[in-house]
């Protein structure tokens, strides 16, 4: 029990060819090409089908990135009028400029609704979190394996239904899809339709992966292992799980009275028929909110898992960030109204905005016991952990100006303008994509059984680093001067302190554009040419380091594991940088004798 | 930590051949490989179902909400509206709908007891009742009403309406109990399934966790339609 037993990875690629081999690694194939893309399509691995997910992921991340670079080429060089003649016309045809507004629109909507049903709702946790949410408790697969696979079809066919709208021309309602916008624009018009049914889809596909996760972690832990003794990554999927399956449904029926508005304007969201606007604002936050969490607590997994590794210290206060994750998902439910204070009734708002502070301390909490976990840590400055070094940068900074729009006096003033891009993006983008790209580069090794480039990595970190602060810090500048957000231009004439902030921002956007190429190529680079990753290159203590080999086989682990340690015990254990088999573990303490 | 057989999902088996196992489905029946035993998996099954069901509840909520807020603002219309609404068929739905939740609630007991010809009988049953809702809703209540014009938004064309409110309460009445009779043809696909499965003996004491799951889907059906009922058609 003690040593693992794991077999030679080297003998494993023989069988390739040669037909079934349980012991193979889940990527070894199993015969022509046609019966590995058959295998691939109906597997029920979970690893395969987080493989998948990451492919597909990081496909629509770059079209949404795609059109996030097309954004900023137009602020860049707005479309102006000046004495009769057209300046900047990235976006014109002839000279018609309410034309090329009208392209503005669904360009920037576009971004939106990619960048958040399509890649930063699903990216983590049905990525890695479907990869290694049943390596880290020591299970087989997830609860539902073929639940699984139907979800990842069903992610599909949202993904396809969002392709159709962008072919037949695009929507121009923003991600929020607000009435009127999204109800009156282009009547007639099925477009729109298909964009909701595509976001209605998509929301299938998070319901069953968070119920299969809630299951998963319910049911199939391996012997020994506690509440308290789950990876910290495990309880961020888990609270980020029950978040998907709360709020999912309720967007589920926002969006169905949506298309049934659109279609056969039944009233429900149209004064003119006795229906009221503001209803649509408070289902769609009351789902909106609570999946701002979906995308920020499983990056702020990532970031646990990567911070006790790297430093090879166990988690400063690993209950306070255990619990801190389920508080989050809690709260998460009773803030929405901050998202109305302009929509809304003046006490409501009052509350709201208490409320809203209430979210910082358990996200403070975790930022702590972060730093302090480095504290005295043996702290690898490996492109994992630079990511979890920019992450409590770059999140900070979000998380604090979340605060100034909590407040409702400085809201007032900051309300619709680019301080609000800027907060979300160091949210979003500076916190979950951060961390997803971070926790891509820790779990690489595992997921390939290939190290990654550690000199290209870093590059590509420093990069996208660099080129993320300098698109989105000035951005808070250009909001608290009054550039309001979604303007496809503004006057440069008589504001042209506004063009170098936005061409600052705009330079900024392409290094982090290359930054995300680097990373591509250095994927790529270690796919066709990395060094073999050792079964725990990082000398990790949870299983998915000691109990599998790199990449796991087909069934994760040669023998069931058992818990015997704390997920972080680097008090006790000290692993090296082992070889498969190599690793061997202290005589375990009894179970209940941990530290946290 | 031996139980699990790593062979059993991947190639057909190779392992030991003991022949044709001649037992009925039920009684060979074994759990999923990352399951412990069939028990394990039947509570996982469970949860999930019960998670799934939540999700439902969460569903219907936000109709519900709708149909507060829009009360409250049109109080007259929602009254006028429910005068409309014909209670007999109504009422006969209701009945049906608990009648068939009894079967299947009957259907779970006489599979964990082994009673194979009851099993097959009261899941009949329950499909012929889904059945006569969709019947009756159809042939009493969404037949006139079409025929009328009493239709949501755009498509209302009843010339006596009494309040300008009147369309956006036929929005509400239409996409309320049409969501809940898309739930209804779902329940009739899954009982259907079931059928042909109890047909194969596939449900006994062992194994019987795909009736327990439909039949708590079933139920959240039933008591959806038991608060629309009282909404839509008894309050004035």
């Amino acid at each position: 029990m003690a040593t693992p037993h794991t077999h030679d990875q080297h003998a494993s690629h023989g069988h390739g060819h040669g037909g079934y081999d349980p012991h193979g690694s889940y990527l070894a194939a199993k015969g022509g090409m046609l019966t590995t893309i058959r295998d691939w399509a109906t597997t029920i691995d979970h690893k395969k089908i987080g493989v998948m997910y990451l492919v597909a992921i990081l496909f629509m991340f770059f079209l949404g990135g795609m059109f996030a670079l097309a954004i900023r080429a137009e602020m860049a060089v707005p479309t102006t009028l000046q004495n009769g003649v057209i300046h900047g016309q990235l976006f014109q045809s002839g000279d018609d400029i309410a034309k090329g507004n009208n392209i503005y629109n669904r360009v920037f909507s576009l971004h939106g609704i990619i960048m958040v049903f399509l890649v930063i709702v699903p990216s983590v946790p049905a990525s890695l979190g479907n990869f290694f949410l049943p390596l880290l408790i020591g299970a087989k697969d997830v609860a539902f394996p073929r639940l699984n696979l139907a979800s990842w079809y069903i992610y599909l066919t949202g993904s396809v239904f969002a392709v159709i709208a962008l072919v037949m021309g695009g929507v121009d309602t923003g991600w929020t899809f607000y009435v009127p916008y999204s109800t009156m624009t282009e009547e007639g018009h099925l477009k729109v339709v298909w964009m909701i049914l595509a976001a209605f889809i998509l929301g299938f596909s998070s319901i069953f992966t968070g119920l299969n996760f809630v299951v998963t972690v319910h049911k199939l832990r391996a012997p020994g292992m506690g509440w308290f003794d789950m990876p910290l990554f495990v309880w961020g999927i888990y609270a980020t799980s029950i978040i998907q399956v709360l709020a999912t449904p309720v967007i589920g029926i926002t969006l169905l009275l949506l298309i049934f508005e659109r279609l056969f304007n039944i009233g429900v969201f149209d004064p003119r028929m006795g229906g009221d606007p503001v209803l649509f604002q408070h289902f769609f936050w009351f789902y909106s909110h609570p999946v701002v969490y979906v995308m920020i607590l499983p990056g702020m997994a990532i970031i646990s898992e990567i911070i006790a590794v790297h430093s090879r210290k166990q988690i400063f206060g690993y209950r306070a960030v255990a619990f801190s994750s389920l508080a989050i998902a809690g709260i998460a439910f009773i803030v929405w109204g901050h998202h109305l204070f302009t929509s809304q009734g003046e006490v409501a708002s009052v509350i709201f905005s208490a409320l809203t502070f209430l979210v910082a301390i358990p996200t403070a909490v975790k930022v702590f016991n972060w730093i302090t976990t480095l504290f005295r840590g043996s702290i690898a400055l490996t492109t994992p952990m630079l990511y979890a070094l920019g992450f409590l940068f770059t999140f900070s900074i979000g998380g604090l100006t979340g605060l100034f729009l909590g407040a409702l006096s400085t809201d007032l003033h900051l309300h619709d303008t680019y301080f609000i891009v800027a907060h979300f993006h160091y949210v979003m983008m500076g916190g979950t994509i951060i961390a997803f790209i971070g926790g891509i580069h820790h779990w690489w090794p595992k997921m390939f059984g290939k190290m990654y480039n550690e000199l290209g990595g870093k590059i590509g970190f420093w990069l996208v680093f660099v080129g993320f602060n300098l698109t989105f810090f000035p951005q808070f500048i250009l909001g608290t001067q009054g550039m309001p957000r979604r303007y496809a231009s503004y006057d440069i004439v008589n504001n042209p302190g506004f063009t170098f902030i936005h061409q600052l921002s705009t330079a900024g956007s392409g290094i982090l554009a290359l930054g995300m190429f680097v990373h591509l190529f250095v994927f790529l680079h270690s796919l066709v040419m990395g060094r073999k990753a050792a079964a725990n290159p990082w000398g990790g203590l949870t299983f998915e380091w000691t109990h599998a080999s790199s990449p796991p086989i087909e069934h994760n682990f040669e023998h069931e594991p058992v818990c015997t340690h704390g997920p972080y015990d680097y008090d006790d254990i000290v692993p090296a940088n082992t070889k498969p088999g190599e690793f061997v573990l202290p005589t375990p303490s009894p179970a209940g004798a941990r530290h946290h | 930590m031996a139980t699990i057989d790593t062979h059993q999902h991947g190639a057909p088996s190779t392992g030991p051949s003991t022949g044709f196992d001649s037992r009925p489905y039920h009684e060979r029946y074994k759990a999923a490989s990352h399951f412990r035993d069939r028990e394990h998996e039947f509570d996982a099954v469970k949860m999930g179902v019960w998670l799934f069901l939540s999700t439902e509840v969460l569903l219907f909520s936000g109709m519900f909400v709708a149909y507060a807020v829009l009360r409250f603002l049109h109080p007259e219309a929602f009254v006028n509206g429910s005068h409309y609404l014909d209670r007999i068929p109504g009422l006969a739905n209701t009945i049906v709908l608990l009648l068939s939740s009894y079967t299947i609630a009957s259907a779970v007991r006489n599979a964990q007891l082994g009673q194979f010809g009851k099993l097959k009988l009261n899941l009949l049953i329950t499909n012929l009742c889904a059945i006569a809702f969709l019947l009756i809703k159809f042939i009493f209540e969404y037949g006139p009403k079409i025929a009328q014009g009493k239709l949501p938004g755009k498509l209302f064309h009843y010339p006596g309406a009494h309040d300008p409110s009147e369309p956006l309460w036929w929005g509400i009445y239409w996409a309320a109990t049409g969501i809940h009779a898309t739930h209804v043809i779902g329940g009739i696909i899954m009982i259907s399934w079931l059928l042909v499965r109890a047909n194969k003996r596939h449900f006994g004491p062992t194994h019987y966790t795909a009736i327990e799951g439909v039949a708590l889907y079933w139920h959240i059906v039933d008591i959806v339609w038991i608060f629309l009922f009282p909404l839509l058609y008894l309050i004035h």
